[in-house]
């Protein structure tokens, strides 16, 4: 088995608010390898974002501090690093992908000036050469007239087109670790086909782990390897896709995926979930979903389910699959 | 009905002081004490603001040589005690601050809420006058004012409201072109309500916000303006006790007896900041988008 | 929840749109010269029998949120003819107007928008009552109240502000609000999208729970299409204005014949991992409404694009119990 390049273990992160203190991440962890696609699955509230956000330690400071676990990337903690360090391996070896390209891209500046900072920054390129690299950049990711395209501003691209570019300047590292957070989540269907397309096409070429958040089921079916699902802060289900999705044994997944209309099977009422996401200020003592779930038992009110092993490389957080 | 939490934004940045948070006592107390000092001053003042007695004429404050506590703060030119004055003048001041600023807000509210709502040819006559308006000095028209109809205390408000509205019309108009691009606008249409419905029971509450920051904030400078005016003789005219006359009358005299320009100088100050402080605590309060106001 | 065969009525659909056609036009410069035309709805045709969804679907610069905001009335075509209930309703009546505008109400995607903060729930779901129908103040609060009751809101709902309700709740209030006139068409333009995922099904069953209680239509604009294909009977398929397929909704979406469909449906991702998958993607970026292509406007990104379908416009025509607007199928009818 080769080594992870990220290895996530029992990351948590705190906030403080006015209604006392949020546990965000409470205890995830995951491991990819080379070439390997996670897919993120959660709610609002659920700490998918914030993860990713811990992982490259871009918390919002003061009210949100990492507060335990470790992050390693090809072996080195980031979670040990100084600020300084980390300032090196953003967007080098670790790289972030956002749902928003409009505000991902500088509206004031041209998409050759803005992929100019990272291309000097980190690989101490110097005119002609990064324009030529940036050009490459953009041709890489399928932009038509690559040349002209650096002299563009980001209101004079489509979605999909700004989103290419955010990608492209994603891969200048090349990155060990790609976080894509609900990249597509704005862009057309058909736009997010392409895009998908690309990000595997990339990820083949460059071997990078990756980290795919979105709350699209779909999505994760097929451009993923593995999928993590979140519930208030908590990793309730991992595992390989095709187990998780035709196997799942966390109920918080099992009414998920029930609640999604499918195609092709004419339902007349679909299974809802009951209730509403948690307010994560006044989580109960046991498991989050313990509220909503149609199997609680006495035990899950008042004490939080440990990560039990349901299969290969397939784990789930819930009394219900513990051995009496 | 659980109050829902979701977690901030990467982008929204969380204060872990509650620096908006505590409410500006120190300010309000300054504006009530004012305020109070200014309805009542008839039976809190120690003297009668008119009264001269040229023998009298500037003695210093109380704890110098010379002084009394009959005249705490001290005498000006003609005799009348500094203190009485300045607790009368606090009357002209918050009166015509109030005043003021009540009176543009209302036309400038109107008009920036007719022209974010109608839009088109009236949008953009409005904004054409409001411009206008804008660009146009507020101590230059009152001089003319004073010198053609004579100064007083009404053509100081209207002086200053005249030119002050477009400022409110200005801001009250961008919000509401933000407020029209939301669903619940197009859903008082959808059920039938006409353009003064949607303007006064939908527009305008939301506006209400920023309006009461504004209005807050105006007052501190209306009160500068209103001094400044009195400063240069275009204001309240002599013998009334206004703060800006009084620091006039005291300018030939600043080196000797500074207490004559100072102490108004002082009250001014204080009350344009305790106006400012509890402005911007609204601000943070009620709307922290205003931040640029 | 079987599909009605057969609709009681006289026959006509509820709502009947023929040749609608918006055009906007683009200005620029300080006096407004008129640049250039966005045709953002072109001439489209449809029917909408009572009691029953129609699914809107397209991407971005499809027309279908210019088509919404048609038949809301919001805005008034250029050219083309709207009949609801049988009467026209773009005629100078103005009580049909008022009628109509009283029968078709709207839900829109966003729960944060959609309700004024500063009022209290009773005096948002009362407005349409307080402005349109003649009623006493205490039987105005027992309509909300049993409004509030027909979309699983508690009593205690009214006295309370936006603000203290979650989004899916917003979006019942927001339903119940669309209800209060008892309109007997409400455009529902993407209702679940800003929802969490698992609270769009508990909304989801709630309309179509309404629709079979109270028998109110909907058109259903949404980009989930499994969304769109659960709730509807009939599906309308829109790219850059014009109607591309157009039928019953199993129909389109298990076995869709445009291209655009199939590409569309493609991309949609069922989580059914052995789905069999429709192989067609498409390039390219959708044109700018602004300059749409000639002949078939999706001929710029067709992989089955022929001569033929860059002169000539596709008419709708009748292929496998559905109606295709392109050159690859059908015979004129």
């Amino acid at each position: 088995m080769s080594a992870a390049v990220i290895d996530v273990r029992n990351l948590q992160t705190h906030i403080v608010t006015r209604w006392g203190t949020i546990k965000a991440v409470d205890g995830v962890s995951f491991a990819l390898r080379e070439a390997e696609t996670l897919g993120l699955v959660g709610e609002s509230g659920s700490g998918k974002s914030m993860t990713c956000l811990s992982i490259v330690r871009l918390v919002p400071r003061p009210a949100a501090r990492i507060v335990g676990g470790q992050v390693r990337l090809d072996g080195d903690d980031l979670l040990a690093k100084t600020d300084t360090e980390m300032q090196q391996i953003r967007g080098r070896r670790v790289a972030m992908i956002l749902q928003d390209p409009m505000s991902s891209l500088n509206p004031v500046f041209s998409i050759g000036m803005q992929m100019r900072e990272p291309l000097a920054m980190y690989h101490g390129l110097r005119g002609g050469a990064v324009r030529a690299r940036a050009a490459e950049l953009l041709a890489s990711v399928r932009i038509p007239s690559p040349e002209a395209r650096l002299r563009a501003f980001p209101h004079q691209l489509s979605g999909g087109m700004r989103q290419r570019v955010v990608g492209a300047m994603a891969i200048a590292g090349p990155p060990r670790l790609l976080i894509a957070d609900e990249p597509t989540t704005s862009l057309d269907l058909t736009i997010q086909a392409q895009y998908l397309g690309l990000l595997k096409e990339l990820q083949a070429r460059h071997r990078f782990a990756m980290v795919f958040v979105t709350h699209n089921l779909g999505i994760v079916a097929r451009t993923c390897d593995r999928v993590a699902v979140m519930y208030a802060g908590r990793v309730v289900e991992i595992g390989p896709v095709r187990r998780l999705f035709t196997t799942p044994s966390h109920p918080y997944t099992q009414a998920l995926l029930a609640s999604i209309p499918r195609f092709g099977v004419r339902q007349a009422r679909l299974t809802a979930i009951a209730g509403q996401p948690p307010d994560l200020a006044t989580l109960p003592a046991g498991c989050a979903f313990a509220p909503r779930c149609p199997h609680a038992l006495d035990r899950c009110v008042t004490e939080a389910p440990p990560e039990t092993a349901v299969g290969p490389a397939h784990t789930t957080r819930c009394w219900l699959n513990v051995p009496a | 009905m659980s109050r829902v939490l979701t977690l901030p934004d990467a982008e929204v940045q969380q204060q872990s002081s509650p620096r908006g948070r505590r409410a500006p006592v120190v300010s309000l107390a300054i504006i009530s004490v004012f305020v109070l000092v200014g309805i009542f001053a008839p039976l809190l003042s120690p003297a009668d603001p008119y009264e001269q007695t040229l023998r009298l004429r500037f003695r210093p404050p109380v704890w110098e040589e010379r002084g009394s506590w009959a005249h705490p703060l001290g005498t000006d030119r003609l005799g009348r005690d500094v203190l009485t004055r300045i607790m009368w003048g606090s009357r002209i001041s918050l009166a015509a601050g109030v005043l003021t600023v009540l009176l543009a807000s209302a036309v400038g509210a109107a008009i920036g809420l007719v022209a974010g709502y109608y839009g088109g040819r009236i949008d953009a006559g409005l904004m054409r006058v409001t411009d206008a308006t804008l660009s146009f000095p507020v101590i230059l028209l009152a001089l003319i004012l004073a010198v053609t109809v004579g100064p007083s205390f009404t053509n100081v408000v209207i002086a200053i409201a005249v030119i002050l509205w477009a400022r409110y019309a200005r801001v009250i108009r961008s919000q509401v072109l933000t407020l029209m691009e939301l669903d619940f606008i197009a859903q008082a249409r959808l059920a039938g309500a006409g353009g003064w419905r949607i303007i006064t029971r939908h527009l305008l509450p939301n506006t209400l916000n920023t309006l009461v920051v504004l209005v807050t904030l105006q007052v501190g400078y209306v009160i500068i303006v209103e001094a400044s005016l009195s400063f240069l003789g275009a204001g309240i005219p002599p013998p009334t006790p206004a703060w800006g006359s009084m620091i006039a009358e005291g300018r030939d005299v600043v080196t000797s007896a500074w207490w004559v320009s100072m102490f108004p100088g002082l009250a001014i100050l204080l009350v344009v900041l305790a106006f400012n402080l509890l402005g911007d605590w609204l601000r943070d309060t009620l709307d922290p988008k205003l931040r640029q106001l | 929840m079987s599909r009605p065969d057969s609709v009681p009525g006289n026959g006509r659909p509820l709502l009947e749109v023929t040749d609608l056609t918006k055009h906007f036009n683009v200005r620029r410069g300080m006096l407004g010269r008129s640049t250039g035309l966005v045709r953002a709805v072109d001439s489209i045709s449809f029917g909408l029998e009572a009691g029953t969804t129609l699914g809107l679907v397209g991407e971005s610069g499809c027309g279908k949120t210019t088509t919404s905001k048609l038949i809301l009335g919001l805005e008034r075509p250029t050219a083309g003819a709207i009949h609801f209930g049988g009467r026209d309703v773009l005629a100078h009546d103005r009580e049909a107007r008022r009628d109509y505008r009283r029968s078709v109400q709207a839900v829109f995607q966003d729960p944060f928008a959609s309700l004024d903060p500063r009022m209290r729930v009773a005096t948002i779901v009362a407005e349409p009552l307080v402005i349109n129908a003649e009623m006493d103040v205490s039987t105005r609060h027992r309509r909300v109240a049993e409004l509030l009751d027909l979309v699983g809101l508690p009593e205690r709902a009214a006295t309370l502000y936006p603000h203290e309700f979650s989004g899916g709740q917003r979006q019942r209030i927001a339903i119940a609000r669309a209800l209060a006139l008892s309109p007997r068409l409400v455009v529902l333009d993407e209702p679940v999208s800003a929802l969490d995922v698992s609270i769009r099904a508990q909304i989801l069953n709630l309309l179509t729970d309404l629709q079979t209680r109270l028998g109110v239509s909907y058109l259903f604009i949404a980009h989930d299409l499994a969304a769109v294909a659960h709730m509807s009977h009939t599906i309308a398929v829109m790219y850059l204005g014009k109607i591309v397929e157009y039928g019953d909704a199993e129909t389109v979406a298990l076995a869709p014949k445009h291209p655009y469909t199939r590409a569309l449906f493609a991309a949609a991702l069922p989580i059914d991992l052995d789905a069999p998958r429709d192989d067609v993607t498409v390039t390219g970026e959708v044109p700018s409404p602004l300059n749409p292509p000639s002949g078939c406007r999706f001929h710029t990104r067709c992989p089955f694009v022929m001569p033929h379908c860059v002169t000539e416009e596709p008419a709708l025509r009748i292929e496998a119990g559905r109606q295709v607007a392109c050159h690859l199928y059908g015979s004129t009818p």
